[in-house]
Protein backbone atom coordinates (compact mmCIF):
# COMPACT_ATOMS: atom_id res chain seq x y z
CA UNK A 1 0.00 0.00 0.00
CA UNK A 2 2.69 2.19 0.64
CA UNK A 3 4.45 1.93 -2.32
CA UNK A 4 1.26 2.19 -4.40
CA UNK A 5 1.02 5.54 -2.73
CA UNK A 6 4.34 6.88 -2.93
CA UNK A 7 4.51 5.79 -7.23
CA UNK A 8 1.69 7.94 -7.77
CA UNK A 9 3.39 10.50 -5.49
CA UNK A 10 6.35 10.47 -7.01
CA UNK A 11 5.20 10.94 -10.50
CA UNK A 12 3.66 14.47 -9.10
CA UNK A 13 6.49 14.70 -7.60
CA UNK A 14 8.62 14.76 -10.68
CA UNK A 15 6.06 17.68 -12.20
CA UNK A 16 6.11 19.58 -9.38
CA UNK A 17 8.30 22.80 -8.24
CA UNK A 18 6.54 23.35 -4.94
CA UNK A 19 6.17 19.60 -3.75
CA UNK A 20 8.24 18.53 -0.91
CA UNK A 21 8.48 15.56 1.34
CA UNK A 22 10.33 14.64 4.66
CA UNK A 23 10.38 11.49 6.80
CA UNK A 24 11.99 10.95 9.88
CA UNK A 25 14.18 8.40 9.40
CA UNK A 26 11.42 5.92 7.89
CA UNK A 27 10.74 4.13 5.09
CA UNK A 28 13.68 2.19 3.81
CA UNK A 29 13.87 2.52 -0.40
CA UNK A 30 10.76 4.14 -0.39
CA UNK A 31 11.72 7.33 -1.68
CA UNK A 32 15.20 6.61 -3.26
CA UNK A 33 12.88 8.37 -6.27
CA UNK A 34 12.31 10.94 -4.75
CA UNK A 35 16.04 11.95 -3.61
CA UNK A 36 16.72 10.76 -7.16
CA UNK A 37 14.23 13.03 -9.06
CA UNK A 38 14.78 16.22 -6.96
CA UNK A 39 17.35 15.88 -3.91
CA UNK A 40 16.55 19.73 -3.00
CA UNK A 41 13.21 19.03 -2.10
CA UNK A 42 13.42 15.62 -0.10
CA UNK A 43 14.50 15.53 3.61
CA UNK A 44 15.02 13.16 5.95
CA UNK A 45 15.02 15.41 8.68
CA UNK A 46 16.80 12.48 11.24
CA UNK A 47 14.64 10.74 14.03
CA UNK A 48 12.76 14.06 15.36
CA UNK A 49 9.17 13.82 14.35
CA UNK A 50 8.72 16.98 16.15
CA UNK A 51 10.93 18.87 14.24
CA UNK A 52 9.50 17.61 10.62
CA UNK A 53 6.08 18.85 11.66
CA UNK A 54 7.44 22.53 12.51
CA UNK A 55 9.71 22.46 9.55
CA UNK A 56 6.49 21.12 7.01
CA UNK A 57 4.41 24.19 8.61
CA UNK A 58 7.33 26.67 7.89
CA UNK A 59 7.68 25.41 3.94
CA UNK A 60 3.75 24.96 3.76
CA UNK A 61 3.70 28.91 4.98
CA UNK A 62 6.04 29.88 2.59
CA UNK A 63 3.77 28.42 -0.25
CA UNK A 64 4.93 24.64 -0.58
CA UNK A 65 2.93 21.54 -0.49
CA UNK A 66 4.47 18.82 2.05
CA UNK A 67 4.35 15.26 2.82
CA UNK A 68 5.51 13.80 6.03
CA UNK A 69 5.99 10.09 6.90
CA UNK A 70 6.93 8.04 9.29
CA UNK A 71 5.14 4.98 11.21
CA UNK A 72 1.64 5.99 12.45
CA UNK A 73 2.62 6.58 16.19
CA UNK A 74 6.06 8.14 15.79
CA UNK A 75 4.28 10.47 12.78
CA UNK A 76 0.90 11.94 14.72
CA UNK A 77 0.97 10.53 18.46
CA UNK A 78 5.05 12.27 19.40
CA UNK A 79 4.12 15.69 17.55
CA UNK A 80 0.20 15.56 18.58
CA UNK A 81 0.97 18.93 19.65
CA UNK A 82 2.80 20.28 16.95
CA UNK A 83 -0.08 19.13 14.11
CA UNK A 84 -2.60 20.40 16.27
CA UNK A 85 -0.78 23.62 16.44
CA UNK A 86 1.49 24.15 13.42
CA UNK A 87 -0.79 22.37 10.97
CA UNK A 88 -4.61 21.47 11.68
CA UNK A 89 -5.37 25.23 13.36
CA UNK A 90 -3.36 26.84 10.58
CA UNK A 91 -5.24 24.34 7.86
CA UNK A 92 -1.78 24.48 6.12
CA UNK A 93 -1.43 22.26 2.86
CA UNK A 94 0.32 19.33 4.81
CA UNK A 95 -0.02 15.89 4.58
CA UNK A 96 0.71 13.16 6.97
CA UNK A 97 0.98 10.25 5.76
CA UNK A 98 1.28 7.04 7.98
CA UNK A 99 2.64 3.77 7.87
CA UNK A 100 0.88 0.72 9.61
CA UNK A 101 -2.59 0.87 10.61
CA UNK A 102 -3.61 -1.07 13.77
CA UNK A 103 -1.60 -4.43 14.52
CA UNK A 104 -0.21 -3.97 10.83
CA UNK A 105 3.18 -4.51 12.43
CA UNK A 106 2.53 -7.37 14.52
CA UNK A 107 5.48 -8.97 16.44
CA UNK A 108 7.23 -5.44 16.96
CA UNK A 109 4.96 -4.82 19.27
CA UNK A 110 2.63 -1.93 20.84
CA UNK A 111 5.15 0.78 20.40
CA UNK A 112 4.34 0.48 16.75
CA UNK A 113 0.44 -0.46 16.34
CA UNK A 114 -2.00 2.71 15.59
CA UNK A 115 -4.97 1.67 17.80
CA UNK A 116 -5.61 5.80 19.17
CA UNK A 117 -4.59 7.74 15.33
CA UNK A 118 -7.95 7.96 14.15
CA UNK A 119 -9.66 9.01 17.07
CA UNK A 120 -6.65 11.68 17.58
CA UNK A 121 -6.61 13.25 14.05
CA UNK A 122 -10.56 13.03 13.56
CA UNK A 123 -10.87 15.52 16.36
CA UNK A 124 -8.35 18.23 15.09
CA UNK A 125 -10.02 21.18 13.60
CA UNK A 126 -9.71 21.37 9.27
CA UNK A 127 -8.24 18.00 9.47
CA UNK A 128 -9.37 15.61 6.65
CA UNK A 129 -8.92 12.02 7.90
CA UNK A 130 -8.78 8.84 4.81
CA UNK A 131 -8.13 5.18 5.14
CA UNK A 132 -7.55 3.21 1.86
CA UNK A 133 -8.51 -0.34 1.89
CA UNK A 134 -6.20 -1.66 -0.59
CA UNK A 135 -3.25 -0.37 -2.80
CA UNK A 136 -5.41 0.56 -5.70
CA UNK A 137 -7.34 2.86 -3.30
CA UNK A 138 -4.59 4.30 -1.67
CA UNK A 139 -2.67 5.44 -5.15
CA UNK A 140 -6.27 6.63 -5.95
CA UNK A 141 -5.97 8.62 -2.21
CA UNK A 142 -2.31 9.56 -3.19
CA UNK A 143 -4.03 11.76 -6.38
CA UNK A 144 -6.85 13.53 -4.64
CA UNK A 145 -4.69 14.51 -1.65
CA UNK A 146 -2.33 16.21 -4.10
CA UNK A 147 -5.18 18.37 -5.45
CA UNK A 148 -6.71 18.88 -1.87
CA UNK A 149 -5.99 22.39 -0.80
CA UNK A 150 -5.43 21.76 3.46
CA UNK A 151 -4.04 19.01 6.44
CA UNK A 152 -5.00 15.18 5.53
CA UNK A 153 -3.97 12.19 7.35
CA UNK A 154 -3.49 9.16 5.03
CA UNK A 155 -3.70 6.16 7.52
CA UNK A 156 -1.84 3.38 5.44
CA UNK A 157 -1.25 -0.43 6.08
CA UNK A 158 0.98 -2.77 5.63
CA UNK A 159 2.74 -4.86 2.95
CA UNK A 160 0.65 -7.82 1.05
CA UNK A 161 -2.37 -6.37 2.43
CA UNK A 162 -6.06 -7.59 1.23
CA UNK A 163 -7.16 -6.12 -2.45
CA UNK A 164 -10.59 -4.71 -2.66
CA UNK A 165 -10.51 -3.44 -6.10
CA UNK A 166 -9.34 -4.75 -9.75
CA UNK A 167 -8.53 -1.25 -10.97
CA UNK A 168 -7.93 2.33 -9.78
CA UNK A 169 -11.13 3.02 -8.09
CA UNK A 170 -13.20 6.44 -8.73
CA UNK A 171 -13.53 7.94 -5.05
CA UNK A 172 -14.60 11.26 -3.42
CA UNK A 173 -13.12 12.38 0.08
CA UNK A 174 -16.17 12.27 2.49
CA UNK A 175 -18.56 10.07 0.61
CA UNK A 176 -18.68 6.44 1.44
CA UNK A 177 -18.08 3.60 -0.96
CA UNK A 178 -21.13 1.44 -1.50
CA UNK A 179 -19.46 -1.87 -2.30
CA UNK A 180 -22.55 -4.58 -2.13
CA UNK A 181 -26.35 -3.66 -1.92
CA UNK A 182 -28.74 -6.38 0.75
CA UNK A 183 -31.16 -5.65 3.31
CA UNK A 184 -30.71 -7.72 6.52
CA UNK A 185 -27.89 -5.82 7.66
CA UNK A 186 -25.23 -2.92 7.08
CA UNK A 187 -21.84 -3.22 7.29
CA UNK A 188 -19.58 -0.31 7.88
CA UNK A 189 -15.97 -0.94 7.54
CA UNK A 190 -12.64 1.13 7.19
CA UNK A 191 -8.89 0.43 6.00
CA UNK A 192 -8.26 -2.61 5.10
CA UNK A 193 -10.86 -3.96 7.41
CA UNK A 194 -13.20 -3.65 4.29
CA UNK A 195 -12.13 -6.94 3.03
CA UNK A 196 -12.90 -8.61 5.92
CA UNK A 197 -16.64 -6.95 5.96
CA UNK A 198 -16.82 -8.25 2.29
CA UNK A 199 -16.03 -11.53 3.15
CA UNK A 200 -18.19 -11.63 6.26
CA UNK A 201 -20.90 -10.74 3.79
CA UNK A 202 -20.28 -13.84 1.45
CA UNK A 203 -20.61 -16.12 4.69
CA UNK A 204 -23.74 -14.21 5.58
CA UNK A 205 -25.40 -14.86 2.74
CA UNK A 206 -24.45 -18.65 2.98
CA UNK A 207 -26.52 -18.19 6.14
CA UNK A 208 -29.40 -16.98 3.88
CA UNK A 209 -28.54 -13.54 5.19
CA UNK A 210 -28.22 -10.52 2.53
CA UNK A 211 -25.74 -7.64 3.53
CA UNK A 212 -24.89 -4.10 2.67
CA UNK A 213 -21.23 -3.14 2.81
CA UNK A 214 -19.89 -0.03 2.79
CA UNK A 215 -16.52 1.50 2.48
CA UNK A 216 -16.12 4.32 4.82
CA UNK A 217 -12.65 5.37 3.73
CA UNK A 218 -13.26 8.69 4.61
CA UNK A 219 -13.86 9.38 8.74
CA UNK A 220 -13.59 12.76 8.20
CA UNK A 221 -15.85 14.80 7.15
CA UNK A 222 -17.81 11.90 7.73
CA UNK A 223 -20.84 10.92 5.00
CA UNK A 224 -22.96 11.27 7.51
CA UNK A 225 -26.17 11.36 4.48
CA UNK A 226 -25.35 7.53 3.96
CA UNK A 227 -25.26 6.48 7.71
CA UNK A 228 -28.63 7.79 8.29
CA UNK A 229 -30.03 6.51 4.78
CA UNK A 230 -28.57 3.17 5.96
CA UNK A 231 -30.42 3.87 9.26
CA UNK A 232 -34.31 4.23 7.52
CA UNK A 233 -33.29 0.95 5.30
CA UNK A 234 -31.51 -1.53 7.99
CA UNK A 235 -32.64 -3.03 10.72
CA UNK A 236 -28.91 -4.30 12.07
CA UNK A 237 -26.13 -1.84 11.64
CA UNK A 238 -22.29 -2.78 12.47
CA UNK A 239 -19.02 -1.22 12.14
CA UNK A 240 -15.86 -3.17 11.92
CA UNK A 241 -12.61 -0.93 12.01
CA UNK A 242 -9.04 -2.07 13.20
CA UNK A 243 -8.73 0.93 15.98
CA UNK A 244 -9.89 1.27 19.60
CA UNK A 245 -13.92 0.73 19.44
CA UNK A 246 -13.89 4.44 21.60
CA UNK A 247 -13.06 7.18 19.43
CA UNK A 248 -12.69 5.84 15.78
CA UNK A 249 -15.21 4.71 13.07
CA UNK A 250 -17.90 2.93 15.54
CA UNK A 251 -17.95 6.02 17.53
CA UNK A 252 -18.44 8.40 14.63
CA UNK A 253 -20.56 6.09 13.05
CA UNK A 254 -22.81 5.51 16.02
CA UNK A 255 -23.38 9.46 17.13
CA UNK A 256 -24.93 9.75 13.63
CA UNK A 257 -26.99 6.81 14.58
CA UNK A 258 -28.00 8.58 17.80
CA UNK A 259 -29.04 11.57 15.99
CA UNK A 260 -31.27 10.17 13.39
CA UNK A 261 -33.30 8.41 16.45
CA UNK A 262 -32.10 4.94 15.12
CA UNK A 263 -33.68 2.00 17.21
CA UNK A 264 -32.33 -0.86 15.21
CA UNK A 265 -29.54 -3.22 16.62
CA UNK A 266 -26.08 -1.49 16.72
CA UNK A 267 -22.63 -2.86 17.15
CA UNK A 268 -19.19 -2.12 17.09
CA UNK A 269 -16.46 -3.94 16.38
CA UNK A 270 -12.63 -2.94 16.86
CA UNK A 271 -10.22 -3.20 19.49
CA UNK A 272 -10.72 -3.46 23.11
CA UNK A 273 -8.99 -1.18 25.30
CA UNK A 274 -5.99 -3.32 26.45
CA UNK A 275 -6.70 -6.31 23.92
CA UNK A 276 -2.41 -6.54 22.68
CA UNK A 277 -2.02 -7.05 26.10
CA UNK A 278 -0.13 -9.83 27.31
CA UNK A 279 0.36 -11.43 23.71
CA UNK A 280 3.36 -11.70 20.98
CA UNK A 281 2.21 -12.27 17.55
CA UNK A 282 1.53 -11.39 14.03
CA UNK A 283 -0.88 -8.94 12.57
CA UNK A 284 -3.34 -11.51 11.74
CA UNK A 285 -2.80 -13.46 14.77
CA UNK A 286 -3.62 -10.26 16.96
CA UNK A 287 -6.64 -9.57 14.46
CA UNK A 288 -7.88 -13.05 15.48
CA UNK A 289 -7.03 -12.49 19.27
CA UNK A 290 -9.33 -8.91 18.74
CA UNK A 291 -12.10 -10.84 17.09
CA UNK A 292 -11.43 -9.18 14.10
CA UNK A 293 -11.37 -12.02 11.61
CA UNK A 294 -14.36 -12.63 8.92
CA UNK A 295 -16.01 -15.57 10.70
CA UNK A 296 -15.79 -14.11 14.48
CA UNK A 297 -17.64 -11.85 12.70
CA UNK A 298 -19.77 -13.03 11.11
CA UNK A 299 -20.89 -15.13 13.92
CA UNK A 300 -20.84 -12.31 16.00
CA UNK A 301 -23.15 -10.66 13.50
CA UNK A 302 -25.73 -13.51 13.08
CA UNK A 303 -25.69 -13.55 17.03
CA UNK A 304 -26.96 -10.02 16.55
CA UNK A 305 -29.10 -10.42 14.25
CA UNK A 306 -31.24 -13.47 15.87
CA UNK A 307 -31.38 -11.44 19.08
CA UNK A 308 -33.06 -9.03 17.15
CA UNK B 1 27.80 51.90 14.56
CA UNK B 2 24.86 54.01 15.08
CA UNK B 3 25.18 58.05 15.20
CA UNK B 4 23.76 59.30 18.67
CA UNK B 5 20.84 61.12 16.84
CA UNK B 6 20.06 57.51 15.75
CA UNK B 7 20.61 55.81 18.59
CA UNK B 8 18.00 58.44 20.45
CA UNK B 9 15.24 57.70 17.95
CA UNK B 10 15.40 53.88 18.55
CA UNK B 11 15.09 54.43 22.18
CA UNK B 12 12.33 56.71 21.89
CA UNK B 13 10.41 54.28 20.10
CA UNK B 14 11.27 51.62 22.42
CA UNK B 15 10.07 53.92 25.14
CA UNK B 16 7.08 54.41 23.15
CA UNK B 17 6.38 50.91 22.74
CA UNK B 18 6.65 49.88 26.39
CA UNK B 19 3.75 52.66 27.13
CA UNK B 20 2.00 50.84 24.96
CA UNK B 21 2.50 47.62 26.43
CA UNK B 22 1.72 48.99 29.79
CA UNK B 23 -1.25 49.82 28.76
CA UNK B 24 -2.51 46.99 27.60
CA UNK B 25 -1.71 44.78 29.65
CA UNK B 26 -3.06 47.13 32.67
CA UNK B 27 -6.25 47.80 30.83
CA UNK B 28 -6.98 44.14 30.53
CA UNK B 29 -5.34 42.59 33.56
CA UNK B 30 -3.04 40.74 31.47
CA UNK B 31 0.26 38.79 32.17
CA UNK B 32 3.95 38.37 30.61
CA UNK B 33 4.51 41.97 30.95
CA UNK B 34 8.25 41.17 32.36
CA UNK B 35 8.86 38.77 29.38
CA UNK B 36 7.68 41.35 26.80
CA UNK B 37 9.78 44.15 28.65
CA UNK B 38 12.79 42.26 27.84
CA UNK B 39 12.37 41.96 23.88
CA UNK B 40 11.64 45.52 23.22
CA UNK B 41 14.99 46.71 21.89
CA UNK B 42 15.89 43.59 19.46
CA UNK B 43 12.51 43.64 17.98
CA UNK B 44 13.06 47.67 17.28
CA UNK B 45 16.04 46.80 16.00
CA UNK B 46 14.83 44.18 13.49
CA UNK B 47 11.45 45.98 12.61
CA UNK B 48 13.12 49.69 12.09
CA UNK B 49 17.01 48.53 10.83
CA UNK B 50 17.19 45.05 9.90
CA UNK B 51 14.23 43.54 7.99
CA UNK B 52 11.80 44.43 4.95
CA UNK B 53 8.55 42.66 6.60
CA UNK B 54 6.56 44.36 3.88
CA UNK B 55 7.72 42.83 0.61
CA UNK B 56 5.13 40.36 -0.44
CA UNK B 57 6.70 37.01 -0.87
CA UNK B 58 10.37 38.25 -0.60
CA UNK B 59 9.98 39.82 3.27
CA UNK B 60 11.81 39.15 5.92
CA UNK B 61 10.11 36.82 8.16
CA UNK B 62 9.86 37.22 11.73
CA UNK B 63 8.48 34.92 14.76
CA UNK B 64 7.82 35.18 17.90
CA UNK B 65 8.44 31.58 19.31
CA UNK B 66 8.22 33.17 23.08
CA UNK B 67 4.19 34.20 21.95
CA UNK B 68 3.42 35.19 25.81
CA UNK B 69 5.49 38.51 25.26
CA UNK B 70 3.25 39.33 21.86
CA UNK B 71 2.05 42.73 23.67
CA UNK B 72 5.19 44.16 22.41
CA UNK B 73 5.53 42.96 19.41
CA UNK B 74 1.33 44.16 18.61
CA UNK B 75 2.89 47.82 19.67
CA UNK B 76 6.06 47.52 16.99
CA UNK B 77 3.85 46.07 14.44
CA UNK B 78 1.59 48.86 15.59
CA UNK B 79 4.45 51.43 15.10
CA UNK B 80 5.61 49.85 11.74
CA UNK B 81 1.63 50.81 10.70
CA UNK B 82 0.95 46.87 10.12
CA UNK B 83 -1.59 46.47 13.27
CA UNK B 84 -4.05 49.55 13.87
CA UNK B 85 -5.13 51.49 16.98
CA UNK B 86 -8.37 50.00 16.57
CA UNK B 87 -6.61 46.30 16.83
CA UNK B 88 -4.36 47.31 19.66
CA UNK B 89 -7.29 48.44 21.76
CA UNK B 90 -8.91 45.27 21.19
CA UNK B 91 -6.55 43.39 22.80
CA UNK B 92 -7.41 40.64 25.29
CA UNK B 93 -11.12 41.59 25.34
CA UNK B 94 -14.21 39.49 25.01
CA UNK B 95 -15.02 40.02 20.92
CA UNK B 96 -12.26 41.94 20.47
CA UNK B 97 -9.18 41.31 18.05
CA UNK B 98 -5.90 40.15 19.26
CA UNK B 99 -5.20 36.88 21.45
CA UNK B 100 -2.76 37.02 24.50
CA UNK B 101 -0.55 35.04 22.25
CA UNK B 102 -0.36 35.58 18.26
CA UNK B 103 -2.34 34.00 15.94
CA UNK B 104 -1.28 33.95 12.29
CA UNK B 105 -2.05 36.70 10.32
CA UNK B 106 0.13 37.46 8.01
CA UNK B 107 -0.91 40.70 6.32
CA UNK B 108 -0.69 42.14 9.92
CA UNK B 109 2.99 40.96 10.09
CA UNK B 110 1.99 37.52 12.31
CA UNK B 111 4.36 34.97 10.61
CA UNK B 112 2.80 31.86 13.03
CA UNK B 113 0.24 30.97 15.79
CA UNK B 114 2.85 30.61 18.98
CA UNK B 115 2.15 30.36 22.41
CA UNK B 116 2.99 26.89 22.61
CA UNK B 117 6.93 26.83 23.31
CA UNK B 118 9.13 24.96 21.39
CA UNK B 119 7.88 25.51 17.91
CA UNK B 120 8.87 28.85 16.15
CA UNK B 121 12.69 27.38 15.47
CA UNK B 122 11.28 24.65 13.81
CA UNK B 123 8.32 26.57 11.90
CA UNK B 124 11.70 29.30 11.01
CA UNK B 125 13.81 26.77 9.75
CA UNK B 126 11.03 25.24 6.97
CA UNK B 127 10.65 28.77 6.04
CA UNK B 128 14.67 29.02 5.70
CA UNK B 129 14.50 25.98 3.85
CA UNK B 130 11.82 27.28 1.61
CA UNK B 131 14.11 30.46 0.65
CA UNK B 132 16.91 28.42 -0.14
CA UNK B 133 15.01 26.39 -2.20
CA UNK B 134 13.73 29.32 -4.10
CA UNK B 135 16.83 30.93 -4.60
CA UNK B 136 14.98 33.62 -2.21
CA UNK B 137 17.19 36.87 -0.27
CA UNK B 138 14.88 36.86 2.77
CA UNK B 139 15.53 36.10 6.39
CA UNK B 140 14.11 34.45 8.75
CA UNK B 141 14.30 35.87 12.07
CA UNK B 142 13.14 33.91 15.54
CA UNK B 143 12.73 35.03 19.11
CA UNK B 144 12.81 32.12 21.36
CA UNK B 145 12.86 32.44 25.23
CA UNK B 146 15.43 30.90 27.97
CA UNK B 147 12.98 28.92 29.32
CA UNK B 148 11.72 27.93 26.33
CA UNK B 149 14.90 25.90 25.75
CA UNK B 150 14.10 23.41 28.18
CA UNK B 151 11.78 21.94 24.97
CA UNK B 152 13.61 19.33 23.49
CA UNK B 153 12.01 19.89 19.59
CA UNK B 154 14.04 23.25 20.26
CA UNK B 155 17.60 21.33 20.09
CA UNK B 156 16.11 18.75 16.90
CA UNK B 157 15.57 21.99 15.07
CA UNK B 158 18.88 23.70 16.58
CA UNK B 159 20.59 20.33 15.16
CA UNK B 160 18.91 20.26 11.79
CA UNK B 161 19.59 23.57 11.17
CA UNK B 162 23.30 23.44 11.92
CA UNK B 163 23.44 20.42 9.87
CA UNK B 164 21.98 22.59 6.74
CA UNK B 165 24.00 25.51 7.23
CA UNK B 166 20.80 27.33 7.08
CA UNK B 167 22.65 30.83 6.69
CA UNK B 168 19.35 32.73 6.11
CA UNK B 169 17.70 31.32 9.70
CA UNK B 170 18.82 33.99 12.58
CA UNK B 171 17.99 32.61 15.84
CA UNK B 172 17.51 35.12 19.24
CA UNK B 173 17.14 34.27 22.77
CA UNK B 174 15.73 36.50 24.91
CA UNK B 175 18.57 35.28 28.35
CA UNK B 176 16.99 37.20 31.24
CA UNK B 177 18.00 34.23 32.83
CA UNK B 178 14.32 33.60 34.70
CA UNK B 179 11.47 31.38 33.43
CA UNK B 180 7.67 31.29 34.40
CA UNK B 181 8.72 29.87 38.28
CA UNK B 182 11.76 31.11 38.97
CA UNK B 183 15.55 31.64 37.80
CA UNK B 184 17.00 29.20 35.04
CA UNK B 185 19.56 28.47 37.20
CA UNK B 186 17.74 26.84 39.76
CA UNK B 187 15.14 25.45 37.30
CA UNK B 188 17.53 23.42 34.97
CA UNK B 189 20.44 25.27 34.07
CA UNK B 190 21.56 26.63 30.94
CA UNK B 191 25.27 27.36 30.89
CA UNK B 192 27.39 27.45 29.10
CA UNK B 193 24.48 28.93 26.67
CA UNK B 194 26.99 30.02 23.93
CA UNK B 195 28.99 26.74 23.90
CA UNK B 196 25.80 24.51 23.43
CA UNK B 197 24.73 26.11 20.42
CA UNK B 198 28.31 26.11 18.82
CA UNK B 199 29.23 22.64 19.43
CA UNK B 200 25.22 22.38 17.06
CA UNK B 201 27.50 24.07 13.98
CA UNK B 202 26.03 28.02 14.94
CA UNK B 203 27.94 30.84 14.75
CA UNK B 204 27.24 32.95 18.12
CA UNK B 205 27.06 36.16 19.04
CA UNK B 206 27.00 37.17 23.01
CA UNK B 207 25.12 40.58 23.12
CA UNK B 208 23.86 43.18 26.11
CA UNK B 209 20.00 43.11 24.61
CA UNK B 210 18.93 46.27 25.17
CA UNK B 211 22.09 47.75 24.09
CA UNK B 212 21.79 49.71 20.55
CA UNK B 213 24.95 49.14 19.17
CA UNK B 214 25.80 45.80 20.40
CA UNK B 215 22.71 44.55 18.87
CA UNK B 216 23.30 46.72 15.31
CA UNK B 217 26.90 45.04 15.24
CA UNK B 218 26.02 41.62 15.62
CA UNK B 219 23.26 41.47 13.27
CA UNK B 220 25.03 43.73 10.59
CA UNK B 221 28.18 40.93 11.15
CA UNK B 222 26.66 37.33 10.48
CA UNK B 223 27.87 34.66 9.62
CA UNK B 224 27.89 33.22 5.85
CA UNK B 225 27.37 28.78 5.43
CA UNK B 226 25.95 28.42 8.81
CA UNK B 227 22.92 29.91 10.92
CA UNK B 228 23.52 32.63 13.45
CA UNK B 229 22.05 32.96 16.88
CA UNK B 230 22.08 35.79 19.17
CA UNK B 231 22.54 35.17 22.86
CA UNK B 232 20.52 38.28 24.06
CA UNK B 233 21.80 39.15 28.47
CA UNK B 234 18.25 41.19 28.61
CA UNK B 235 16.45 42.30 31.95
CA UNK B 236 13.38 40.85 32.88
CA UNK B 237 10.74 43.78 33.36
CA UNK B 238 13.44 45.72 31.90
CA UNK B 239 12.35 49.61 32.17
CA UNK B 240 10.41 49.63 35.53
CA UNK B 241 12.47 49.26 38.16
CA UNK B 242 10.17 47.70 40.64
CA UNK B 243 9.57 45.00 37.72
CA UNK B 244 13.48 44.35 36.99
CA UNK B 245 14.71 41.01 37.77
CA UNK B 246 11.64 39.79 39.50
CA UNK B 247 9.69 36.25 38.28
CA UNK B 248 6.98 37.95 39.99
CA UNK B 249 6.41 40.01 37.29
CA UNK B 250 6.09 37.58 34.29
CA UNK B 251 2.23 36.97 35.68
CA UNK B 252 1.35 39.89 37.43
CA UNK B 253 -0.23 42.69 36.23
CA UNK B 254 0.28 46.10 37.81
CA UNK B 255 -2.52 47.40 40.21
CA UNK B 256 -3.44 51.40 39.63
CA UNK B 257 -1.11 52.28 42.14
CA UNK B 258 1.81 50.45 40.11
CA UNK B 259 0.36 51.29 36.56
CA UNK B 260 1.02 54.99 37.90
CA UNK B 261 4.56 54.31 38.74
CA UNK B 262 5.43 51.89 35.98
CA UNK B 263 4.25 55.30 33.54
CA UNK B 264 6.33 57.78 35.86
CA UNK B 265 9.57 56.14 35.58
CA UNK B 266 8.39 55.27 31.64
CA UNK B 267 7.85 58.92 30.63
CA UNK B 268 11.46 60.16 32.24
Amino acid sequence: MKTAFMDRLLQAYRDSDDLFVLTADLGFRLFDGFEAAAPRRFYNVGVAESNMIGIAAGLSLCGKSVYCYSIIPFLVMRPFEQIRVDIAYHGLNVKLVGAGGGFTYGCEGFTHFALEDLALMSSLPNMTVVVPADPLEAEAVAGLSLEHDGPMYIRLGGRGGPVIHDRTPEIEIGRAMVLREGEDAAVIATGEMVHAGMLVAGMLSERGLSTTVVNMHTLKPLDTGIIAALASTHEAVFTIEEHNTRGGLGSAVSAVLAENGYSGVFRRFGIDEGACKGFVGGSAFLRERSGLTPENLSEAISVSLRRA
Amino acid sequence: MAAGSELARFEEISRRVRISVLEMIYRTGSPHIGPSFSVVEILVALYFRFMNATAGAERDRFLLSKGHACPALYAVLHEKGLISREDLDGFALDGGTLQQHPVLDPGRGIEASTGSLGHGLSIAAGMALAGRVDGKEYKVYVLLSDGELNEGSVWEAVMFAGHHGLDNLVALVDYNRMQALGRTDDIVGLDPLGEKWRAFGWHVHEVDGHDFGEIFEALGALSMGRPNVLILHTVKGKGVSFMENDVLWHYRSPDEREYEAALKELRR
